[in-house]
């Protein structure tokens, strides 16, 4: 009897975060919600990290960046949502083009250096990851890796590489493609890719596949190979690491962003939580975590295991114009949504 | 009576809201648009794929549940009884765990012919199940008759066995049918395109974008073709034994010296279907040891779980009473309109009846947007016909004569049928709750993306873990599905032993 009653209360514990849902952020002061289409374990970190620090409790739902964005878009002003993360880029321009997003504090800003947030100062950068080329490094040597990353579109690598389209982390290094190359050539490059390319779901999946000799290679961000390594190095141990570097598309490094939402009940605590993650404490979880993205505060070191981010030669992008609609619109065209 | 009807009908009416929204997006989005979206190469390698999948695995698990219901029902097959329940325990285990089994121990694995093995695998316990609940049941007069008009053996089931079987067949395949269609998890985990897994990617990329919309327009037509083809073949001939009097139990075909041979089959199936779970979970739970055991997570998980099974359960139950009922005590036109309805309604792919509910809610009723209350409504539409099922075999099975006396004796209509047939009918409706239950628990894609803000069930904890390949960190996670879902799988045995013998 007394064990039932106990599971019985913990079951309604359970509960609480449907009775609250939507507009329990209205009614609890101390609180906010995050759409979070950053790592769970990397936001859950920083979430129960800052709920330590300053009582603020932390709602997340978890998804990805563009189904967010769009999701902000139709919500309007009646978004539950406070802070939104993101992996990349297009996702926080697209709600910003909208004109959904509240500035960013000042002191929030000048946290992180200008090339790692929009000149708006809409909202900021809070992470960065490299595009890199995963490789098996037993069937592939250093001298028939790809010069670029357009080389991957060219015959000879018919089969023989792989990636995750339907990700908001490949459709990224498209924006970025477009934004440098322009539309035609992305286009090719999108068609050559439908020839050549093995689709994976997900980024981890498609380096596990190299690691197994399923494919040679895949386009995909450098953190996943390091995260391994750093458990049992079980998926990446057969991997190298491919930087473009160069400016080439493929050296391109990816933004995650953090912005606050207009509609927002919860300002002030969503404006501490940014000024937090940017700051020392926040971008300390990066470094010494288990994500191995990089940290983009001012004067905060990245893990120690990374490539220095200014020694990737990446090339000069935009964050705030990167256009995903576009890029889905030639993704959906080209046959690889 | 008037009242139960027209709550009826809204509910209906609010079932067929994901179909009305489908043709909705397409009328909106205009023919050009929509033709671009839906003429195009990728959708014509969906199709294939959709299409060689379920001509491949449906005939395949006729095949292998016909023969497995055989040997268990008709024939002397040693430990019949224990063959038969195992043969339906896969259900306990949601689909995407057996993909996630399969890679496990093969991590190449992908495509179609992975697809259709894992699919016959993980369902063909649907068909088994009506299959023999059916050949138990089966008048052997029928086959004596035939046998004395010189018949073989061969010809006497050919002739007139299998054409009994015909209903269940059909109905256990359309099941299949349904379920290759609405799946997400199995596919997108062995990397084998279909529609639903487009629609996922497209939802992710644009969330309710019209590429979206136009590919669930396509994926809601091949449901409607699957249950016309249903509909046509299933004729009209009648299988009712009429006459006094009770069938005597069929004669069991003696297998001579190949009684121990044939146990081959069912091992094998069992092999694959319990077999390879049970090998791959056993390996994760012990590579992972006690640091996948993440308590604090899991018991949330399973407590936010079994909330919203029991809450979705019973708000399926109560949404199928007054149609459960109607169709019982005052059959009618209407009501057999209705009925078909609600299996229409379920029909829809869960990626889809959560497109439109999500449209919906944030568009014209804000207040219900990522409520439970949306969630649940999902669910009511997509496990409405289960918990009918029940429902309508035990309201059966309480006479009428007992709600006529208590209105007799002057309690209100409402009142005369809660102290009769209500409660009578409970264990009807237990099961019900049971059932709906069960389908709740494997929920992965329509809980995704409805779920009220902060939500994790069971299902999408195992869903977060595994894309990001932390294999042994999702095993507690499939473990507890599965054995949450073993107790309401052997009612469903039981149950469908009921229902046949109705």
């Amino acid at each position: 009897m007394k064990s039932s009653t106990v599971f019985l209360a913990g079951a309604l514990a359970a509960f609480s975060p449907f009775a609250f849902s939507s507009n329990a952020s209205a009614q609890v002061a101390d609180s906010l919600t995050i759409y979070n289409a950053q790592h769970e374990g990397l936001t859950k970190e920083w979430a129960e990290a800052f709920t330590e620090e300053t009582g603020i409790v932390v709602t997340i739902r978890n998804g990805s960046d563009m189904e967010f964005a769009n999701q902000i878009v139709q919500e309007g002003a009646n978004s539950p949502a406070d802070v939104f993360l993101t992996e990349n880029s297009p996702a926080m321009a697209l709600v910003d083009g909208k004109g959904l997003f509240e500035p960013v504090e000042k002191t929030t800003l000048e946290q992180v250096p200008e090339q790692f947030r929009p000149s708006n100062g809409h909202w900021i950068g809070v992470a960065a990851r490299s595009t890199v080329f995963a490789y098996d490094k037993t069937k592939l040597s250093e001298d028939k890796l790809p010069k670029s990353m357009l080389d991957l579109a060219k015959p000879e690598w018919k089969g023989r590489w792989a990636a995750s389209p339907s990700g908001a982390d490949f459709q990224a290094i498209v924006g970025a493609l477009l934004q440098l190359k322009g539309k035609d050539e992305t286009s090719a490059w999108l068609t050559g890719m439908k020839e050549n390319f093995a689709a994976y779901r997900g980024n981890s999946v498609a380096m596990k596949a190299v690691n197994a000799g399923q494919t040679e290679g895949a386009l995909i961000y450098h953190y996943y190979y390091f995260g391994d390594q750093a458990k049992t190095g079980e998926n990446s141990s057969n991997v190298s690491l491919h930087y473009f570097r160069h400016q080439d598309p493929g050296a391109f490094v990816s933004i995650s962003g953090g912005g606050i939402l207009a509609s927002s009940q919860h300002k002030p605590q969503a404006q501490a939580f940014l000024k937090w993650l940017t700051g020392k404490d926040g971008q300390a979880v990066l470094r010494d975590g288990t994500s191995f993205e990089y940290a983009v505060g001012r004067g905060e070191a990245s893990n120690k295991a990374l490539v220095p981010l200014d020694a990737l030669q990446a090339p000069k992008v935009e964050p705030s114009t990167l256009n995903n609609a576009d890029v889905t619109d030639m993704m959906t065209a080209a046959g690889l949504l | 009576m008037r009242g139960t009807f027209v709550l009826a009908v809204v509910i209906a009416l609010l079932a067929l809201l994901p179909l009305g929204f489908v043709f909705w997006a397409t009328a909106v989005t205009g023919w050009e648009t929509a033709s671009q979206l839906i003429f195009r190469p990728r959708v014509g390698e969906l199709m294939t794929n959709t299409l060689l999948l379920v001509l491949f695995t449906v005939p395949l698990a006729i095949l292998l549940a016909t023969s497995l219901a055989w040997l268990t029902e008709r024939s002397d097959l040693p430990f019949a009884r224990v063959w038969s329940a195992l043969c339906v325990a896969p259900l306990a285990i949601p689909a995407f765990v057996h993909s996630y089994a399969w890679i496990g121990l093969w991590p190449g694995f992908h495509g179609l012919p992975v697809g259709i093995a894992i699919s016959v695998t993980a369902y063909f316990p649907f068909l088994y199940l009506p299959i023999s609940a059916a050949l138990r049941l089966l008048d052997p007069a029928l086959e004596d008759q035939a046998a004395s008009l010189g018949l073989s053996d061969k010809a006497v089931f050919r002739r007139v066995v299998l054409p009994q079987l015909r209903l269940s067949i059909l109905g256990g395949g359309l099941l299949v049918g349904l379920h290759l269609l609405s799946e997400y998890g199995l596919y997108a985990m062995i990397r084998f395109d279909t529609f639903t897994t487009a629609i996922v990617d497209q939802f992710q990329s644009t969330y309710n974008g019209v590429a979206a919309n136009m590919l669930a327009l396509v994926l809601v037509s091949c449901c409607l073709v699957l249950l016309g083809l249903d509909a046509g073949l299933r004729g009209s001939r009648r299988y009712a034994r009429i006459g006094s009097g009770v069938a005597r139990g069929a004669r069991k075909t003696s297998l001579g010296r190949l009684r121990y041979v044939c146990m081959l089959l069912p091992l094998a199936a069992i092999a694959f279907a319990l077999g390879i779970p049970a090998v791959t979970l056993t390996h994760w739970l012990i590579a992972g040891g006690s640091n996948i055991w993440r308590m604090d997570e899991i018991g949330l998980a399973l407590g936010q779980t079994l909330i919203i099974c029991v809450v979705g359960g019973i708000a399926t139950t109560l949404a199928a009473l007054p149609v459960a009922w109607l169709s019982v005590r005052r059959p009618s036109r209407g009501s057999r309109i209705i009925e078909g309805c609600y299996y229409l309604a379920s029909s829809m792919p869960g990626v889809v009846v959560a497109l439109a509910l999500v449209t919906i809610t944030v568009r014209v009723a804000l207040p219900l947007y990522q409520t439970v209350a949306t969630i649940v409504l999902a669910y009511v539409i997509m496990f409405l016909p289960r918990a009918l099922i029940s429902l309508r075999s035990s309201i059966a099975q309480v006479p009428a004569e007992l709600e006529q006396a208590a209105a007799s004796l002057g309690r209100s209509p409402v009142n005369a049928l809660w102290s009769t047939t209500v409660r009578l009918a409970a264990p009807g409706a237990a099961a019900a709750v049971a059932l709906s239950s069960l389908g709740i628990m494997n929920e992965l894609t329509a809980t995704q993306m409805l779920a009220p803000n902060g939500t994790r069930t069971l299902a999408m904890a195992f869903w977060a873990l595994t894309s990001e390949i932390d294999y042994a960190g999702a095993a507690p996670y499939a473990l507890l599905m599965v054995l949450f879902s073993l107790p309401m799988t052997a009612l469903l045995h039981h149950q469908s032993k009921k229902i046949a013998g109705r």
